[in-house]
């Protein structure tokens, strides 16, 4: 009583007949079908290596198409052989020549001899499974594939185009649920025979002859008609990755197979030799078993798929290189922008460093240098502050800065002064948080000592400037959270969005606002304002000043900052 | 484009008669070897330890150009049972920065072979290389049926000024230089020929803070299954079909890739950067090596480089990129 083994066989003959032996070995014959690809001489060679050994057959040789009917067409050669030769064969299991049995071949005959009448076939019906190929997974079923997928995949997917256009659909054969499954299955004796020897066979294989990859199907479907016991699950590891493709196990994954549970694991690189030697001893010497963990072999192969697809939000690199609207993350963690602030109080950044435990930067993007936080001429990631090499891919420079600093976050000031390439992206993306006091650019300029027609110059440029960016950030596609307040109304109660603001930054102090930052004086402001308007300036983004009143509070004299408790 | 690669063709013929026979083993290449090409002129202290990388990683053969040597690069090499070897002593320049010469020996001994393109002091890191060859990634790449693979050129340094270590025949140059810029990179896209324009690291932090457009390009792919009608187009940054400098992802997963480790500042560093001047031979009229011999032996070294540990680093860091290969 024992397991049979079929291989289906294409490439690496060698390693091929290292695991045949390895069956017969423990007693399991094994009957080879060598895809037809496969050279007469190499062919031959490879009978007569084999030859000796009573166990081994070949069955007749088909040229195997992935996704046709030929694979399938092999294997019942295959298995017809198998149960014709070997009587003691009670279960049948179907290998590829680059399947590796991972545990001693006696505990697999001890298992399936303690299961005599249970088929090992995952199979399930078609709306129950997420992995199909072309988005195919009823119409598998129903539609024909006449051109092949690999080789004329224009005409492959036209025809289906077509015959959804018009509705063409072939009939499921009568008694027939359409089931899928690991193509890789381990059926009983007379689970197979029924399958094979069933009055009905030729109908049968006409029908999926024209189905689209009919060896997840063929098998996982009849055996639901014949089957006393199943249970749907594969003995053989195989993983997929997004295209359908299975995963190849080499020398470094030698510890992760030792804590799968399966016995067969698919598909091994024929030059990993660490592996071979590793599980082709016998059960004697056979490594010590650790305590099966199939869950981390999941996760390793899920977390590739992942990247993918998805990748690493806010990477912008060699091989991942988004497209506008597709970045999965335009930036890989949440930040703080500030307008106006600096300019409205005289220790804003000092301030905001105590308030929340971040690290608050100068103008990132002043004309001068990037002023990185405590006057330093570079940043994580040898990020220079040097304007010319930033100004030359603004873009690039941000999302580096935020990559480089991940996990701390960053604060910036930013102000209509400074070069404006970023808008657009800071303001589409979601990790930004953006506050704007608009029109405080005009407060250095009040305080400048300078001839007032520059300044009127000056004021009418930064005015225009920050207007543009006021419109990129109130646009339909800003995805950022974004506050916005003129200067006039920002004054009359500053404290109430600063502690928005900082709750939102989620800082470790989370109370209430200790102190506030030391707001400008700003008495006579208004009039300079003014100024502006009589020198047929319009300054508006600030709001309305009166002309010869300083703002209510300001008006106060200055007092030592207090607690608001 | 299609033109643009027939001429490069025909003009990768014409230069191949510049190309003198030294020593020709390729009757030893075998259907499903790795095979490298590259250029050299006058590196014959590094070969042993380029060499070894290589052979090590599973490289099989080598195809080399010896651009007018007058060390021991010709000796050394044709001594060697795993390279063919050919000289000239015509324009690096003329030649394309020899790409016309690495044009010619791939189209006539590379069709169909997997073949990496580099120079002597560049050192390809892929995922897992510490733990599996070139031909696992390679046949891999066939498998999920992709032609090209990625490596950005990563500029690796000593701490310290350049000329302070010695390096010596057969030493790892990564063990002085190891030290890299993690994160100042730029990107653009060459909408022209699909490829990416990658610039930074130490060499545009230091002598090209002035003048960023200038900055050597970083972006190779130095990776290729090579078809005769391929052609590299500027020194191994693209290729022409475009379809090959299609490295990577635009829906936002990423694509695997690998690093080229650029062991160029070495002690030697500093005759080469004068030789070079002299010569004029390279790109930009040497721009490059002009800016090195201006502004002198600096010391690459900052407190944010990082010290090269291994490829994993490299991809935690965003470098490199595992995709979906595990």
């Amino acid at each position: 009583m024992t397991v049979g083994i079929i291989m289906l066989v294409h490439t690496a003959l060698d390693r091929a007949a290292q695991v045949a032996q390895h069956w017969t070995a423990a007693g399991c014959p094994v009957v080879l079908h060598v895809d037809t690809k496969v050279s007469k001489p190499r062919y031959d060679a490879f009978v007569e290596t084999l030859s000796s050994d009573p166990l081994i057959r070949f069955s007749r040789r088909h040229h195997c198409e992935w996704g046709t009917w030929s694979i399938v067409a092999a294997s019942q050669s295959a298995a017809e052989r198998m149960l014709a030769e070997f009587d003691q064969v009670l279960h049948v299991y179907l290998t590829s020549g680059s399947c590796l049995p991972l545990r001693p071949v006696q505990e697999l005959v001890d298992y399936l001899a303690a299961r005599p009448r249970t088929d090992f076939i995952e199979s399930a019906t078609t709306a129950d499974v997420p992995w199909t190929v072309g988005g195919l997974d009823h119409e598998r079923f129903t539609l024909r594939f006449p051109f092949s997928w690999k080789r004329h995949r224009y005409l492959f997917d036209k025809w289906v185009d077509v015959q959804r256009r018009f509705g063409l659909k072939r009939a499921i054969p009568h008694g027939l649920v359409p089931h899928m499954g690991s193509q890789w299955w381990c059926l009983t004796r007379q689970t197979i025979s029924a399958i094979l020897q069933d009055p009905d066979r030729d109908m049968h294989d006409r029908y999926f002859r024209r189905v689209w990859i009919p060896d997840e199907s063929y098998y996982q479907t009849l055996a639901r008609k014949y089957s006393v016991n199943i249970e749907s699950r594969s003995l053989t590891l195989s993983k997929f990755d997004h295209q359908g493709k299975p995963h190849v196990f080499y020398d470094d994954h030698l510890q992760l197979l030792r804590r799968s549970d399966c016995f067969v694991a698919r598909k091994i690189w024929p030059r990993a030799d660490r592996l071979y030697r590793a599980f082709l001893t016998d059960a004697d010497t056979a490594m010590n078993r650790t305590e099966p963990n199939p869950g981390k072999i999941d996760r390793i192969f899920a977390k590739a798929v992942e990247r993918r697809t998805r990748g690493r939000a806010g990477l912008y690199m060699q091989s991942r290189f988004p497209r506008l609207g597709h970045e999965n993350g335009i930036t890989s963690n949440p930040y703080s922008m500030f307008q106006g602030f600096a300019e409205l109080f005289e220790d804003f950044e000092p301030w905001l460093t105590r308030a929340t435990g971040t690290r608050v930067h100068g103008h990132l993007f002043a004309p001068d240098r990037a002023e990185f936080a405590g006057n330093q001429t570079l940043n994580n990631g040898a990020l220079t502050d040097s304007a010319r090499l930033r100004d030359y891919a603004a873009e690039s420079f941000l999302t580096n800065f935020l990559w480089n600093t991940r996990g701390e976050r960053q604060c910036f000031q930013f102000g209509p002064g400074d070069n404006q390439q970023v808008n657009w992206l800071i303001a589409r993306d979601p990790n930004a948080q953006v506050s704007v006091i608009s029109g405080a650019w005009a407060v250095p300029l009040f305080r400048a000592n300078l001839d007032f027609t520059e300044v009127r110059q000056e004021a009418a440029r930064l005015q225009r400037i920050e207007s543009e960016h006021l419109a990129i950030l109130r646009s339909a596609h800003a995805k950022a959270r974004i506050r916005i307040w003129t200067m006039a109304e920002f004054i009359e109660a500053p404290m109430e969005p600063l502690q928005e603001i900082v709750d939102e930054i989620g800082s470790v102090h989370s109370r209430r606002l200790a102190e506030v930052p030391k707001m400008a004086d700003l008495d006579g402001f208004g009039r300079f304002l003014q100024n502006l308007k009589n020198q047929g300036m319009h300054p508006y983004l600030m709001g309305d000043f009166p002309v010869d009143q300083t703002p209510p509070q300001l008006r106060k004299p200055p007092r030592k900052p207090y607690l608001v408790r | 484009m299609r033109i643009r690669r027939r001429r490069r063709l025909i003009r990768a013929a014409r230069k191949s008669f510049e190309l003198r026979r030294i020593r020709n083993n390729t009757s030893a290449i075998r259907p499903r070897d790795v095979l490298l090409v590259a250029t050299m002129r006058n590196e014959c202290v590094r070969l042993p330890f380029f060499l070894k990388y290589y052979r090590d990683h599973g490289v099989s053969h080598f195809l080399i150009i010896d651009n007018g040597s007058s060390d021991d690069t010709v000796s050394y090499l044709s001594d060697q049972p795993d390279v063919s070897l050919w000289s000239t002593q015509a324009g690096y320049k003329a030649s394309h920065f020899g790409i016309d010469w690495v044009n010619w020996l791939c189209r006539r001994y590379a069709h169909g072979h997997w073949t990496v393109v580099v120079d002597p002091d560049e050192f390809l890191v892929y995922p897992f290389c510490d733990t599996r060859p070139i031909p696992a990634l390679t046949d891999w790449l066939d498998s999920s049926g992709i032609r090209s693979f990625s490596a950005m050129l990563l500029d690796v340094y000593p701490k310290g000024p350049i000329n302070q270590h010695v390096y010596r025949a057969g030493d790892n140059p990564l063990d002085v230089s190891s030290w890299f810029d993690p994160g100042n990179y730029s990107i653009k896209r060459n909408w022209e020929y699909g490829n990416l324009w990658i610039q930074g690291g130490p060499r545009a932090r230091i002598f090209f803070a002035d003048r960023p457009e200038q900055a050597p390009a970083l972006n190779k792919i130095p990776l290729v299954k090579w078809h005769r009608k391929y052609v590299y187009v500027s020194s191994t940054h693209m290729l022409l079909p475009r379809g090959l400098n299609q490295v990577y992802d635009e829906w936002g997963g990423e694509k695997a890739s690998g690093v080229l480790l650029h062991a160029k500042f070495l002690n030697t560093f500093g005759d080469k950067a004068r030789e070079e001047l002299e010569r004029g031979q390279h790109y930009a009229g040497s721009a490059e090596y002009r800016a090195y011999a201006e502004q002198g032996a600096q010391e690459l070294w900052c407190k944010w480089s990082e010290k090269y540990i291994n490829w994993r680093q490299l991809e935690i860091l965003g470098l490199m990129s595992k995709g979906n290969w595990a």
